[in-house]
């Protein structure tokens, strides 16, 4: 085992914590202010794939069709975020973790099936641009343009929730209302509105997952199942509503899953859980603090 | 965080008349058993797998609606089960007799490591935390191509002669969920059933006043994992083939969803909620491919409209009825 193939390969696992990331801090944040526990965000990203699939189909494959669909896909998944936290969310706020659990289970079932009605039920896969296909060589590991690509959008989208998160007067409010939802309402800021928001930013971050992961694999049904363990395990391992906690597990996970698959590829499937159950284990409420 | 997981589960005030609930029992039990007579093989059938996922989600509510428990992947237990009689009957010499009976105590080991990390955290961590290691479990059944066949499962699993024909079946499983169903409510009623309610109701008092909690939570999680293994034990009976979706989250998921349809407070709920739940996707399968849908939806209004479940609704109904006479 050389040093390029284990940088290669580390390169790929953390381009896939990026993944990793986006989407839960998508379930990390909205658990942090809704003190919700959000099975369907699994589904939100499996819609933003499926999406992301039919705006760049739409453009034929073509080059515009991908940075469209990575513009539209995500939009279209937050305005379905809305409407649901409209819908159905608002309705359960106070109730306990088990019935918010099933509420959004309920949309996983629902969705699955009707991603099935309006897509069918064969395999679909989406082209990489052309600016993003191929490889290049980092010290000896060759690593695709689109898993560097990838590496910059994490940052970015990580930079900007922390930009948005302390530096914005309504990230501020956001904050505040995780923290104490009641002073919030006391001080006379409408926090409902600030639930749908944080819902839908969530909801956004699940659709940009996915309509990311997109170009990168097959888009099929049951795309969600797997996704929403692994985004709650990060979530939980980082600290339930922590941001820069999801941030970290997810390189973790990512990493610790690239390299299961080097050394250990029959079993690399669990090697997941087997961190997750020993982070948690050795720290029952997450590596970083609970509540930002 | 609060120290209750579970806030809609409130002790019934009023108290069902025991009687009235043996005299149920009685005429239930008659006319099941009675009712092979009547059925096509089709029925019988799945009569068999309603006694299975009514087995199934007793034995998760012991923990779900009576320790508060936010108990994610019971249907692992199941898994392990089932799964330990395919491979004792079809990979050794052994009896079919010592598959049966190693089953439910595998199952009760898995509980016990697996409960063993879960009791030290609560309310959410403790949930994520069962399905973390209930899905390493299903990773590990899916990968172990050599002992559990990998993906493909293990089919045409042997059975002694007097349970090849679904009559036989079905009185096998029919016996085994009474005796079960017995057992498990002779332990809710018993102390430890009701220092587990307290244990649910108040952690905190309860170990101030000197119960060791977790050690109630991790043996309440140990006997539902054994008698889970047991209805792990039926489903090969009934099936004869096991795969290692049995242990996937989503099976667990709706095994919740039957404990909360039929009403966590209730004993009989969770076996009413999986009744219904067996009856109806066989019945839903016959009209659309789309049962899923139909099961979202359902579960969407159950929880909007009906969180207390059909037999928790029941109760209060009977419970109001019974405080007026008593007003009078």
């Amino acid at each position: 085992m050389d040093f390029a193939t284990l940088a290669s390969q580390f390169f790929i696992g953390l381009s896939r914590g990026m993944i990793f990331f986006i989407v839960s801090a998508g379930l990390t944040l909205i658990f942090g202010v809704l003190r919700i526990t959000n099975f369907a965000h699994g589904a939100l990203y499996m819609l933003g794939a499926f999406m992301a699939y039919s705006v760049s189909t739409l453009f034929g494959q073509g080059p515009y069709g991908f940075w469209l669909a990575l513009l539209v896909a995500p939009i279209a998944v937050m305005f379905i975020s809305l409407v649901i936290e409209r819908g159905l969310l608002r309705f359960i706020y106070n109730r306990d973790h088990l019935i918010q659990m099933l509420l959004t289970y309920s949309l996983v079932l629902i969705a699955g099936d009707l991603v099935k009605i309006i897509w069918g039920t064969e395999y679909k896969s989406m082209h990489i641009p052309e600016a993003l296909r191929g490889s290049f060589n980092l010290w000896g590991a060759s690593l695709p343009w689109y898993n560097a690509f990838l590496l910059v959008v994490g940052p970015v989208v990580a930079l900007g929730l922390w930009f948005f998160l302390s530096k914005t007067n309504l990230g501020k409010i956001c904050r505040a209302t995780a923290t104490d939802r009641e002073m919030v309402d006391v001080l006379g800021i409408n926090s409902t509105k600030v639930f749908a928001m944080v819902f839908a930013l969530g909801g956004w971050l699940a659709g940009l997952g996915g309509a990311l992961i997109a170009p990168t694999t097959t888009i099929s049904m049951g795309m969600d199942a797997s996704i929403i363990i692994y985004a709650f395990l990060i979530v939980v391992v980082g600290g339930l509503g922590n941001i820069w906690g999801a941030l970290i597990s997810s390189i973790i996970m990512g990493v610790g899953e690239a390299f299961g698959i080097l050394f250990i590829p029959g079993v690399a499937i669990i090697i997941p859980y087997i961190i997750a159950g020993v982070l948690l284990i050795l720290r029952p409420s997450g590596l970083l603090k609970s509540a930002w | 965080m609060s120290t209750n997981n579970l806030k809609l589960i409130e002790n019934p005030k009023g108290k069902f008349n025991t009687y009235l609930g043996l005299g149920i029992a009685a005429v239930g039990i008659i006319v099941l058993l009675l009712a092979p007579g009547f059925l096509t093989q089709y029925y019988v059938y799945l009569l068999a797998t309603v006694f299975t996922t009514a087995l199934l989600a007793t034995s998760l509510n012991l923990v779900l609606g009576y320790g508060g428990l936010l108990h994610l992947h019971h249907g692992v237990f199941f898994g392990v089960g089932a799964y330990t009689v395919a491979i004792v009957t079809t990979k050794t010499s052994w009896p079919f007799a010592v598959a049966v009976l190693l089953a439910p105590l595998v199952a009760a080991l898995i509980a016990l490591v697996i409960g063993w990390f879960c009791v030290r955290l609560r309310g959410l961590y403790f949930g994520m935390l069962t399905l973390a290691l209930g899905q390493l479990v299903w990773a590990i059944v899916y990968r172990w191509n050599a002992l559990t066949n990998g993906d493909n499962g293990i089919h045409a699993i042997p059975v002694p002669e007097f349970l090849t024909s679904i009559n036989s079946v079905y009185y096998a499983t029919l016996l085994i969920l009474v005796i079960s169903l017995i057992i498990l409510y002779i332990i809710t009623k018993s102390p430890f059933g009701l220092m587990l309610l307290a244990t649910r109701d108040n952690p905190v008092r309860s170990e101030s006043v000197g119960v060791n909690v977790k050690r109630h939570r991790l043996t309440a999680f140990v006997i539902a994992g054994f008698f889970a293994g047991i209805a792990g034990v039926l489903f090969v009976l009934v099936e004869r083939s096991v795969a290692p979706s049995l242990l996937f989250w989503s099976e667990s998921a709706e095994v919740l969803i039957m404990c909360l349809m039929g009403g966590l407070t209730v004993f009989m709920g969770p076996m009413l909620g999986a009744g219904i739940l067996v009856l109806l996707s066989m019945v839903v399968g016959l009209y659309t491919e789309y049962w899923l849908l139909v099961l979202g939806l359902l579960l969407l209004l159950l929880v909007l409209f009906l969180p207390q479940g059909i037999l928790g609704y029941l109760m209060e109904i009977y419970n109001k009825s019974q405080d007026k006479r008593g007003g009078n």
